[in-house]
């Protein structure tokens, strides 16, 4: 397969990821915002969420405070914004079509039908449309990109490819996720264990479709501790960083073995992985939970420059 | 404006045999039920993602051009002839470029004046001597045709470097198929979707010397912001080949390689899709972007294919085109079967002053120009529009040719009062490798405005089905 093929099919699925992440955040910012007790402070929910989007300095020049309608407006439909859902929505799309041949017609079907009802959107009157619905929008757009992928695609490299890209975009995304929280408690530490801060986590579990989820495996009262564990360390969440890393492992092994190849990409998704096995919460919260994120999210964004290098540089020998 | 056009369904009252079952469909078509299909037909296309990408005009990036369900049909008989005259041309098209990149017989015969083919700007001195695999320059030929009578074809021109349309030939006649399943099982028609596998066998057929077993054939597309991207992408998929862009091939060690998820793969043979200019920046422009290093010298030596080989365009220049009766009697000792409209060249002195006497009457067009831009239609020009033409006529009477103002066929067209007769035109794509071959069919342009002559896509044409009956 074309290097630059591969690379298109990587992006197409790092930037559908990436768009239904920016919904989920929206969805996570509108929640926290509904408390009474939110919005004190030199930050409030709003400026956590643009930070742990890593869109905050983008924001701040164009708009300045971080106003809620504004923030909306940056996140969903901003093109000056490259990792807002339409931008996101936009290139996807603009991969597919490059590598055109590569898709079945279903999956180019998703992904064709996602920018232009993203189309139709845009020109919808901002004032009919509810946040809730058009991070709905984003996330069933989602579902379809991932069904049909499913579905229909050929299990060979280009499949891989773009499953390296969804697994290796949502270990970020849910790492950038978790750290939001980090954010927000960071100026109120005597929050822990209060109201407010159970709120905030179960806005969080809400916004990653995992609420029902985290109660059927855990029970009982949610604790930092738990949904920490649910989203880092359990092999169940289907979003959590050590099954999207064990998926991305899969798909470099697969991709090793179709081209009878070791490489050094699918040494370091192993080392990752094995780090992470033998990681427990209670070190996770000793070095830091933030601190931890920050380190796994450099350490994420080295194996993906090493696939990157390995397979989409049009480099390999 | 001619009055008397010949239309290819209706002679006075009568249907003329190849339109006769297309009567009753016609007739069995209520409004709504045409609109609806017409509706249909529109998503098939956006959905396949069929459009025309106009980027930079602002508007809708993702144009359609506008698809008439109403087929042409030609006989067996009618096509017989057309294919003998295509496949002709093609051959003598052929013969002239290999001639005038070799020893330039025809010139030192004095049938072609040399500065015609030397001191055109399409001529490409760099591959002078150069004999490509089996002789072959120009390995898809499109000649677009028109039609006055029943029996009375005219060439208006040839396309040798790249013609496009093809897909639309293709996908007209899939979605017809998809639409009208009955029509095809009344009428029987020739297939022409053998054609990305006859495209494939004539590229492999030219491979180069050098390659070794099984050639890999790539199409070379400038990428996915050129208006014809579908088409390359959507032949790269019929064919099975891969699609590259010019950073996706290198030159190393005398071959060119594509880069892969698994390393370099050797290359054979380019179907490129980008100008002779952009091919390879050592070579012809240093600027571009677009093309790869060394390219050259490795087709110099036998290691790479092109198609259509580099310099191909000296022989679909407008000025050569009226040549070309005389290419097919020279090259080939045969009479054409096809003419050429007559034309007029302004370069010449005699031509220059019929035309600034007729310019009224006749269609002027730049030598070098193609899309139906910068061209004078006379008699559906007003007066002010001729004079303005005849200033730019004045100031470099060497651009430009004249032909005078064909009767074309019409065929009938869904418009939105219904059905009207409106001006058609023909390009079959010829192949040429090991042989020469040529798929039944080809793409049917239509000039929906009434009274139009001007087909091209981007001047309010549209696109029809076309059908070779078989026996």
């Amino acid at each position: 397969m074309l290097s630059r093929t591969a690379e298109n099919l990587f992006w197409i699925a790092r930037n559908f990821e990436r768009a239904e992440t920016m919904a989920r955040l929206l969805e996570v910012g509108a929640r926290m915002a509904l408390m009474p007790q939110a919005g004190h402070g030199y930050r409030n929910e709003w400026d956590s969420l643009l930070r742990a989007s890593g869109t905050a300095v983008g924001f701040a020049e164009k708009y300045g405070d971080p106003v809620q309608r504004n923030i909306e407006s940056y996140l969903f439909f901003d093109r000056d914004n490259p990792s807002s859902v339409a931008s996101c929505v936009e290139r996807a799309r603009e991969n597919g079509r490059i590598v055109r041949t590569a898709l079945t017609t279903q999956v180019w079907d998703a992904l064709n039908a996602s920018y232009q009802e993203m189309r139709a959107l845009e020109r919808q009157p901002r004032s009919d449309l509810e946040l809730s619905q058009l991070t709905e929008w984003t996330m069933r757009h989602a579902a379809q990109l991932r069904g049909a992928i499913d579905a229909t695609q050929l299990r060979n490299d280009g499949y891989h490819f773009l499953g390296l890209g969804f697994a290796l975009e949502r270990a970020d995304n849910t790492a950038r996720l978790l750290d939001v929280k980090y954010y927000v408690l960071l100026p109120r530490v005597d929050f822990v264990g209060s109201e407010l801060d159970n709120y905030q986590w179960q806005t969080l579990l809400r916004a990653l479709s995992a609420h029902r989820a985290f109660h059927w495996a855990y029970g009982g009262d949610i604790t930092a501790h738990k949904i920490a564990h649910f989203l880092i360390l359990n092999r169940q969440s289907p979003r959590s960083l050590l099954t999207a890393n064990g998926e991305a492992l899969g798909h470099l092994d697969a991709l090793a073995q179709a081209y009878g190849n070791a490489t050094p990409a699918q040494e370091r998704a192993r080392a990752l992985l094995a780090q992470l096995e033998k990681t427990t919460i209670e070190e996770i919260f000793d070095e830091g939970l933030h601190e931890f994120l920050t380190r796994f999210v450099r350490e994420n964004a080295g194996l993906a420059a090493l696939v990157q290098q390995t397979y989409l540089s049009g480099e390999a020998r | 404006m001619p009055t008397q056009c010949f239309n290819e369904m209706y002679q006075g009252e009568t249907v003329r045999a190849p339109y006769a079952r297309l009567e009753d469909w016609m007739h069995a078509m209520p409004t709504e039920f045409r609109q609806m299909k017409q509706a249909e037909a529109e998503a098939l296309f956006r959905r396949i993602g069929i459009t025309f990408a106009v980027y930079g005009e602002g508007g809708d990036p993702d144009r359609l051009i506008p698809f008439d369900m109403f087929p042409r049909v030609f006989t067996q008989t009618e096509w017989r002839k057309l294919e003998r005259g295509i496949k002709q041309r093609a051959r003598a098209l052929n013969a002239f470029l290999l001639d005038v990149y070799g020893r330039g017989e025809i010139i030192r015969a004095g049938r072609v004046p040399a500065s015609l083919v030397y001191q055109n700007a399409a001529y490409e001195p760099a591959v002078a001597g150069i004999v490509p695999p089996r002789g072959v320059f120009s390995h898809i030929v499109g000649v677009d045709l028109v039609r006055t009578g029943p029996e009375d074809f005219f060439v208006l021109e040839d396309n040798c470097r790249t013609p496009s349309g093809v897909s639309y030939m293709l996908e007209n006649r899939e979605i017809m198929m998809r639409m009208f399943p009955a029509l095809f099982r009344e009428n029987r028609i020739e297939p022409v979707d053998g054609y990305p596998a006859l495209l494939r066998r004539t590229l492999a057929s030219v491979a180069p010397a050098k390659c070794e077993g099984e050639p890999t054939v790539v199409i070379l597309t400038p990428g996915h912001f050129n208006s014809a991207y579908y088409e390359h992408s959507f032949l790269a998929d019929m064919m099975g080949v891969e699609l590259v862009e010019g950073a996706d091939l290198f030159v190393e060690s005398g071959l060119v390689w594509m880069r892969t998820t698994e390393g370099p793969r050797r290359v054979d043979v380019i179907y490129r899709r980008i100008d002779d200019a952009y091919l390879d920046p050592l070579c012809f422009r240093p600027d571009s972007m677009l093309g790869i290093p060394g390219l050259m010298d490795v087709y110099r030596s036998g290691g790479v294919a092109i198609a259509s080989a580099p310099g191909a365009g000296v022989a679909d220049d407008k000025a050569i085109y009226t040549l070309v009766p005389e290419m097919i009697r020279f090259y080939l000792g045969e009479e054409p079967v096809l003419q050429n409209v007559p034309t007029w060249q302004c370069a010449k002195q005699d031509d220059y002053a019929y035309v600034l006497e007729h310019l009224g009457e006749l269609v002027v067009k730049e030598v070098h120009g193609s899309g139906g831009y910068g061209m004078l239609v006379g008699p559906s020009s007003s007066k002010a529009q001729i004079e303005a033409f005849r200033a730019r006529l004045i100031a470099n009477p060497g651009n430009y040719i004249a032909q005078p103002t064909l009767a074309l066929s019409t065929t009938p067209t869904f418009v939105n009062e219904g059905i009207a007769p409106r001006h058609v035109d023909l390009r079959p794509y010829c192949l040429v490798g090991e042989r020469i071959e040529l798929v039944p069919g080809g793409l049917t342009r239509v000039a929906l405005n009434e009274g139009s002559l001007v087909v091209n896509s981007s001047q309010g044409g549209g696109v029809k089905d076309t059908w070779v009956l078989s026996e």
